[in-house]
């Protein structure tokens, strides 16, 4: 890919590096390739060929559990109704998405913009995470064509589902207007952008209640299974608090692990602003995840002192408990208490990678491995099962990809073309630490912070003291 | 910058209240629903189940497979070699024998739906396709269920099944009382109708309890004193009598008296409370963060920039 980029031009803006021509819209989702060098580094990239023998065998399937029901695709378990698709897409996935509320909150309600380079990232995690969750959901239901039901036909409102569905249904269009002006910066739409930055305020307290709620929700579901769930997953008066607070460090390492992905997998698309600040922003967010695996290990070990539960630590189910906390939260609480003083921002990445699985081995825990504890048999998934979660997995890596190939999220895209007063390229004119000094042309995200026009700015000069006026310098 | 950060704390509230209107419905609704406890309805009925006198001839069985109108079973329901291995209620099956050796040789018992007071598969639907009737049973309307199976997962006693061969209409499958062909209409469930042993007693719910504790006081010795399902989740339509401890039996004797929803109630109490402080505390915190910091460009002073530069 990095060689193709090389042959043509790097959209970043909607003018061609002249300065004259705009892209068409083919041109950009061409990546400013043509169609034959498109095709090229995609039938070059190994990933893609692995992706392609994915769907060759997983969109069959999934089409086949429409066609032949789900009992072709899973053990149609009436004591495990709930299998991989919702313990590890929903239950899994859901948890990792509270990048976006978390990311929305520091920069926009607690003003921390030194943030502001990851925010994308973590904004359209949450969007992606939460869209996954619902695909899964869908091949998962028994009738997901009246998936709309509780909104419009039919309401249980004592259900805690019912919160669920219509808070996720909520979120899930906030999320896309919070994502949305990323698409509008590169669709070329500013009155779009600018109408949802006005509300963005808005958007983000929403984000935050929704996202308590049904995060909490989540875990509150298995409430309504009290002798099911081992009690050392269990408890009536935490569960919410428990699935709340693991999925606040589960959405900040989401984040780390995508950006690490995304650094190393896309480095041509990612500009200078977000090389030069990752591993200070990797640091900044290992720092809230280790004080949300603190305060989730705190409140796990009250669950159980609340309910007296120290005896269960002692059997088989306490020593895979105690695996579970020492590998998902004990240890990397040390790997980030050892990165963080040092700034060892590969090792607080091994240790948010580390939590991601933790997560996700809680939620599959609690939902799969020890619920029916008191049943003499586990339920092992059907390998069809198996095969569709990857599926959908990959899928939404795909369109994971496809959205940072295109969209700014991981580069600040620029409004202008070069204008007549500066006359060398653009690209060169770049200093490294483009947050730092000046920055030749203000960004589109850049342009809302000043009070004047971009075209008012004559020399680069210019910019670089009002740059500083604005950080307070 | 004053004027605009009072305008701005009014729009986020306005706009944080307005996207989660619709979700405190659901906090509201759940409050009041779950509030105070149901006890039944007077006139419910229900079936009290005497596991002393089942001799295990599953008549029970094969009057509920022809009235529901159930597959064929693989093997005669004379046969008695599916006492070999324990089962459970499934979308062929809405109430099965199991065995259990004992000390005092081998004991029957009949399971189906139990047709709770307040049963956790009606609370936790996102439907509400689960009704209990006035009669006591508790039916199900096909007809909005989209498949979650979180009744599944709710029901304390692992009844509901779910036809999952059906590609296009899979639903809960579980007894409903026989409710539409007999209880309706003041008749017993098929299966109490045909037992030969008289192990099933149909009546009011409250005069069953009436006479299970008759039963134990009468025959002194003969039974544990408890009647399974009088309180156990909040009490249930079916109970049983025995005269070997419950838990031999395969019962769950840990599921305590409360019904299942008094669990959730924990959570569902924080939904107002976050509803309502969330918003005015976010956006409280925004202003003291942002205070004397020019933060305020980042939305809300874009009137500044909405004209489109013109291109050069």
């Amino acid at each position: 890919m990095r060689a193709f980029v090389k042959m043509g031009q790097l959209v970043d803006s909607h003018y061609k590096k002249d300065g004259r021509k705009r892209w068409t819209l083919v041109e950009k989702l061409f990546l400013g390739l043509t169609p034959q060098q498109y095709i090229m580094q995609a039938l070059l990239n190994p990933v893609n060929w692995v992706l392609a023998i994915i769907f060759a065998v997983g969109l069959p399937m999934i089409a086949g559990r429409f066609f032949f029901g789900l009992n072709w695709v899973t053990h149609s378990s009436n004591d495990y109704p709930w299998g991989l698709f919702l313990g590890f897409g929903l239950f899994g996935m859901v948890p990792l998405s509270s990048s976006g509320f978390q990311l929305g909150t520091a920069c926009e309600i607690f003003g921390r913009h030194d943030l502001e380079p990851i925010e994308r990232v973590g904004l359209l995690n949450g969007l992606l995470g939460y869209l996954f969750a619902v695909i899964y959901l869908m091949v998962d239901l028994g009738q997901p064509w009246r998936l709309p039901y509780p909104m419009a036909v039919a309401f249980g409102p004592a259900a805690v589902l019912f919160l669920v569905a219509w808070h996720v249904a909520t979120y899930l269009s906030v999320q896309v207007a919070e994502v949305s002006t990323s698409f509008f910066e590169w669709i070329g739409w500013p009155v779009g952008k600018q109408g949802v930055r006005k509300i963005t305020l808005g958007l983000t307290v929403a984000g935050i209640i929704l996202s308590t709620l049904h995060q909490g929700a989540l875990g509150a579901l298995f409430t309504y299974a009290p002798g099911k769930v081992h009690p050392l997953w269990y408890s009536a008066s935490f569960q919410w608090l428990h699935f709340f607070v693991s999925s606040l460090p589960g959405g900040l390492c989401m984040v780390i692990a995508v950006s690490t992905i995304a650094r190393k997998t896309m480095d041509w698309r990612c500009d200078d602003r977000f090389k030069s600040s990752l591993d200070k922003l990797t640091i900044t967010l290992a720092k809230g995840a280790t004080m949300g695996l603190a305060t989730y290990l705190t409140i796990k070990l009250i669950g159980i002192a609340h309910d007296n539960e120290w005896s269960y630590l002692a059997t088989g189910w306490g020593a895979w408990f105690i695996l579970e906390m020492g590998i998902g939260v004990l240890l990397p609480l040390a790997l980030f208490s050892w990165a963080i003083p040092r700034n060892s921002a590969t090792i607080a990445r091994l240790g948010a990678f580390i939590t991601v699985l933790g997560v996700v081995l809680n939620r599959l825990n609690t939902s799969m491995i020890c619920f029916n504890w008191k049943l003499p048999y586990r339920e092992i998934p059907h390998w069809r099962e198996l095969i569709i979660s990857i599926t959908i997995f990959a899928i939404y890596v795909v369109v994971y990809r496809f959205i940072l190939y295109r969209l700014p999220i991981l580069y600040a895209w620029k409004e202008e073309p070069a204008s007549e007063a500066v006359t060398e390229p653009v690209r060169d004119l770049r200093s490294p630490a483009y947050g730092e000094a000046l920055s030749p042309l203000p960004s589109y995200r850049e342009m809302g912070n000043e009070t004047v026009t971009a075209n008012s700015y004559s020399t680069a000069a210019d910019l670089g003291s009002d740059e500083s006026m604005r950080r307070g310098l | 910058m004053s004027g605009i950060t009072r305008r701005k704390f009014l729009c986020a509230t306005v706009i944080g209240g307005a996207m989660t209107t619709l979700g405190s419905m659901c906090g509201k609704g759940g409050k009041a629903w779950a509030a105070g406890s149901f006890e039944g309805y007077p006139e419910g009925m229900g079936v009290l189940v005497d596991l002393t006198r089942c001799i295990g001839c599953r008549t029970c069985e094969a009057a509920c497979n022809r009235e529901q109108n159930l597959a064929e079973p693989d093997l005669p329901f004379t046969d008695q070699s599916v006492f070999e291995t324990t089962r459970r209620t499934d979308e062929d099956h809405y109430t099965v024998v199991n065995r259990y050796a004992t000390q005092q040789g081998p004991v029957y018992r009949k399971i189906q739906c139990n047709h709770c007071n307040e049963p956790a598969c009606l609370t936790s639907c996102f439907v509400n396709a689960y009704t209990k009737t006035k009669e006591g049973a508790v039916v199900y309307n096909g007809k909005v269920c989209v498949g979650c199976r979180t009744c599944m997962v709710a029901c304390p006693f692992n009844i509901p099944a779910y036809s999952y061969s059906s590609a296009i209409n899979p639903l809960i499958k579980k007894c409903i009382f026989c409710h539409e062909t007999r209880l309706k209409n003041g008749r017993p469930p098929a299966c109490v109708e045909a037992c030969p042993q008289e192990v099933l007693t149909f009546g009011h719910r409250k005069d069953l309890i009436k006479l299970g504790h008759e039963r134990i006081r009468n025959n002194p010795g003969k039974y544990v004193d408890h009647i399974y399902g009088e309180k156990e989740v909040g009490g249930t339509g079916w109970m049983y009598l025995s005269a070997t401890p419950f838990d031999q039996l395969g019962f769950d004797t840990t599921l305590g008296n409360e019904p299942i929803i008094s669990n959730v109630k924990d959570f569902l109490s924080t939904v107002p409370m976050v509803l309502a402080i969330w918003p005015a505390l976010f956006s409280g915190i925004h202003l003291l963060a942002t205070k004397g910091k020019d933060h305020d460009g980042d939305h809300g002073e874009d009137e500044h920039i909405e004209k489109e530069e013109p291109r050069p």
